[in-house]
């Protein structure tokens, strides 16, 4: 098994790393088209904001790269937020893999923005036997820290509400894509990375 | 309110010289144990996240020490955060790169603020945490800095409430506001404070300073509001075992995330 992680510019990615080694899974963390082409699974991770992550793909000619991948792929956060098309975060054209356009969370009473901490995640009827759920328990927790929201639609997974309902999980052909951190959500997220690896 | 986000139980861990230490009102430093075993057992226990302070980093003129970090980062799988000696934003990727998941600084932002929007800019408000050491001062909240050694921490001259509103501004992800007359005191958390603080700001709030006993976080959570609720020593010491702590929590009517 080999695995990619995509260096999408990102500070703290080390922490993915980590979760795979707990796995038993060493990942080559790389910008090399060649390299992420070849590996049996793909991890595009990605922290900060949609533009700066979208201008280093691009530069790094890894936007088509990305897009023309048939491994299994998992988006984690804003690497979840980029296989969308597009975002109204600095008006960004993303990768387009999964249709629909990213906005932002809205504050309000009881509601804070970033959503940061520890929520419930709810599988929608057509998806809930989605190999990435396997073993997991009815509505888990997972850990989000984001400001900006997938909508929902036939891509989603998985749901989950802060205020607005938007896509936790979503999946389309050999590509996911999970909005909170599988990698800092205790057992939950263990399961899933887990899934990811022994998915076909 | 349309939103199961669980409240958080924070345990922070003051690390000076790569062990955990505790004092009280910010003096008398006692060794608690291990940064490692520590993390381990809180991680285990269902602790919502952890903050780690390298108290001493800051008063030394110096940034975090990266070893720890990137051991701990190694270990858990739940998010934790890193305070202590962050100027810039090269000292805050370094720790970061580690595996921190945030870095939460606090007497670096009171002298130079535009290092909130700097750090901001660099990784997005959800990594970026202010820390505000506040405490009563003729009549008014104010904040000091350099709290990790007594003969060094200084008066800032700023207003508490202003400057949560002003980090605010400049786009801090959280705030942790720690009330020292109830630091390490175990009377209860400032609820008047920290509600004061609440209805300024719409970013992440955590209450920190005087938990003693479980009961203290139920009236934090309902009386101030606050996201989440931060304590070492009654954890160190297991006083108030976390599991516990959420099934009363539960009880109460707080959502928090189960064990």
């Amino acid at each position: 098994m080999t695995l990619a992680i995509i260096d999408s510019g990102g500070a703290n990615i080390s922490s993915v790393v980590h979760a795979f080694r707990r796995l038993k899974t060493d990942a080559v963390f790389t910008a090399d088209a060649e390299v992420i082409r070849t590996a049996d699974r793909v991890v595009l991770p990605g922290v900060g904001a949609a533009g700066a992550a979208m201008s280093r793909l691009r530069e790094l000619g890894l936007h088509q790269c990305i897009r023309d991948l048939r491994q299994p792929v998992l988006g984690i956060c804003l690497g979840m937020q980029l296989l969308f098309e597009h975002s109204t975060e600095g008006e960004v054209e993303c990768l387009g893999i999964i249709p629909g356009t990213l906005k932002k969370l809205q504050s309000g009473p009881g509601l804070r923005v970033p959503h940061m901490g520890w929520n419930t995640s709810q599988s929608t009827k057509l998806m809930a036997d989605d190999s990435l759920l396997s073993g997991l328990p009815q509505d888990p927790w997972f850990y989000f820290v984001h400001s900006y929201y997938a909508p929902t639609g036939d891509a989603t997974v998985a749901t989950c509400t802060h205020g607005e309902t938007f896509s936790a999980i979503v999946r389309k052909d050999n590509f996911c894509g999970v909005q909170f951190h599988p990698e800092r959500s205790a057992k939950s997220g263990v399961k899933l990375l887990e899934n990811f690896l022994t998915c076909s | 309110m349309t939103t199961s986000l669980a409240r958080r139980i924070i345990p922070c861990l003051d690390v000076r010289n790569g062990q955990v230490v505790k004092g009280v009102r910010f003096r008398d430093h006692r060794v608690m144990g291990d940064i490692l075993e520590l993390a381990t057992r809180y991680s285990a226990e269902s602790a919502d996240e952890l903050v780690f302070y390298d108290i001493t980093a800051s008063p030394e003129g110096r940034s975090v020490d990266c070893e720890w970090v990137a051991r701990v980062a190694e270990v858990i799988d739940i998010p934790f955060c890193v305070a202590g000696g962050i100027r810039s934003v090269e000292d805050a990727r370094e720790v970061l790169q580690q595996g921190a998941d945030k870095i939460s600084i606090n007497t670096p932002a009171v002298r130079r603020p535009e290092l909130v929007n700097e750090l901001v800019a660099a990784f997005g408000s959800q990594c970026v945490v202010v820390g505000i050491d506040s405490e009563l001062h003729q009549g008014e909240w104010v904040t000091r800095q350099m709290t990790g050694i007594p003969q060094q921490m200084q008066h800032t001259g700023h207003a508490t409430l202003g400057w949560i509103e002003e980090v605010t501004h400049r786009g801090a992800g959280e705030i942790v506001l720690n009330c020292m007359a109830s630091d390490g005191t175990r009377q209860g958390f400032d609820t008047e404070q920290l509600k004061a603080a609440r209805e300024l700001t719409s970013v992440p709030l955590i209450a920190s300073g005087g938990a003693g006993k479980a009961s203290h976080f139920v009236d934090v959570f309902n009386q101030a509001d606050v996201d989440g609720a931060l304590a070492a020593t009654i954890f160190h010491n297991q006083t108030v075992p976390i599991p516990e702590l959420k099934s009363l929590l539960t009880e109460a009517g707080i959502g928090v995330r189960p064990c």
